[in-house]
């Protein structure tokens, strides 16, 4: 007993040990990087098909793809977490509470990428911040940009669609969030919260301890996120790049440029209310997001169901449901969905 | 008898850290009440804003992520 929990407590290693850890892993990390096209033509030359056939085709994205992706998301997904130490939802509130708008919309759209944040979470701090005085419409950029703008749903488009998309994601996801977040702010619409909400008087975030942290406790956080976020989404991964492989080996090319090609107007708002039943995370549609774009589908269009699956989801709408009335989350799917339209028809306008 | 509160909708995560609370407290002999708090209108009251978050006697000491095991063992004894 006392040997198990001598084991579970790690006496504290000293800081330059851990420097030196991270160090060490992130040269490993290249070294295994670089291996990938050898290694995954390796395997798929162990199959028993042609490397040029449709299958051949299939198994050498899969096996490429998955490996490349998992390498990726680890290393940010760590650089994340540690970042991530830096903020909380206390402090972000702080920064933010009677915070004009404009500037506002454009600073919560910022933290909301970078502030740790749960959807589990969001009603608990959606109630905290507006009873600390943060604008509804600021309230509502972090809350858009917070779920839409994050690092799983950047590195998986930079690693398998190209960095060119992953950046203007990255705009265009904070662009639609503050934008969003400001109409909802104009049109005035405290009056539709739920009644509880506006006469609630939130308990004041107790000063907790200011554990100061330490450098290995960073550390620790981001090898927290990488274990929180692989537990959830790695089969996402495998599922949604196998998919993706199929859909690359065996769909004609040019099938989705009629379907979804630029020219077909009507393609984008289809695709975002398409988007919005559809419940997944970043992880399990962007590998199908590539192959569609493989065989000809427009960036605009792909985008536009991409951001509406991930921002526009009716779970997390039932989880609002408690504190923002019916005509609340009207106004807010339909100006957020009139964002992510106007950034698709944008899109293929200029791609 | 320590009363402590756990707060969080019911993720898997608000679960694991009830149970971590219940671990610690056997461990260390302390006679613990945990209660889950689920409802969104007692957590914000509470001040709590990312969850889980952990109140021993009626004070918040943490809120957002999975407690710290040595940490939480610290405010058991504390509290």
């Amino acid at each position: 007993m006392t040997a198990e929990t001598q084991h579970m407590y790690p006496r504290e290693r000293p800081d330059w040990l851990w420097h030196l850890g991270v160090g060490l892993f992130a040269v490993i990390w290249w070294l295994v990087y670089r291996q990938l096209i050898p290694v995954s033509e390796w395997i798929t030359s162990l199959f028993p098909v042609d490397r040029h056939s449709h299958t051949g085709e299939a198994i050498a994205f899969f096996f490429y793809d998955v490996p490349k992706v998992m390498l990726l998301l680890l290393l940010i997904v760590f650089a994340m977490g540690v970042v991530r130490s830096y903020f909380s939802a206390e402090k972000t509130r702080a920064a933010l509470s009677g915070r004009a708008e404009g500037l506002g919309n454009v600073m919560a759209a910022g933290l909301g990428v970078l502030t740790p944040f749960c959807s589990c979470s969001a009603v608990p701090l959606f109630i905290g911040f507006v009873s600390a005085g943060v604008p509804l419409g600021v309230t509502f950029s972090f809350l858009i940009a917070a779920p839409m703008v994050n690092e799983v749903a950047l590195v998986l488009l930079f690693g398998l669609v190209g960095w060119k998309v992953a950046v203007t994601y990255f705009a265009f996801g904070l662009a639609v969030a503050i934008v969003a977040g400001w109409v909802i702010g104009r049109l005035h619409l405290e009056g539709w919260l739920q009644d509880w909400v506006q006469t609630l008087q939130a308990g004041n975030a107790v000063a907790m301890e200011d554990d100061r942290m330490r450098f290995p406790d960073r550390y620790r956080a981001g090898i927290q996120a990488v274990r929180d976020i692989f537990a959830r989404i790695w089969l996402w991964i495998i599922a949604g790049i196998g998919i993706g492989a199929l859909i690359h080996g065996y769909v004609p090319a040019d099938f989705m440029a009629r379907v979804m090609g630029a020219d077909a107007w009507w393609s984008v708002p289809a695709a975002v209310i398409m988007g919005i039943p559809m419940y997944t995370n970043a992880a399990g549609v962007i590998p199908i997001v590539e192959a569609l774009l493989g065989k000809g589908a427009a960036v605009g269009t792909v985008l536009a169901f991409m951001m509406s699956v991930i921002a526009l989801s009716l779970p997390e709408m039932i989880i609002l449901r408690q504190v923002l009335t019916l005509r609340l989350i009207a106004v807010f799917v339909g100006v957020v969905g009139l964002g992510i339209l106007a950034v698709g028809f944008l899109f293929n306008a200029i791609f | 008898m320590k009363r402590i509160k756990v707060f969080g909708p019911g993720c898997k995560r608000c679960e694991t850290t009830a149970q971590m609370v219940r671990d610690a407290a056997t461990k260390l002999g302390i006679e613990a009440e945990v209660e889950k708090v689920t409802d969104p209108r007692e957590i914000a009251m509470a001040g709590v804003m990312s969850t889980p978050g952990i109140s021993i006697g009626g004070k918040l000491v943490h809120a957002g992520g999975l407690p710290d095991a040595a940490k939480l063992e610290a405010w058991l004894q504390q509290g």
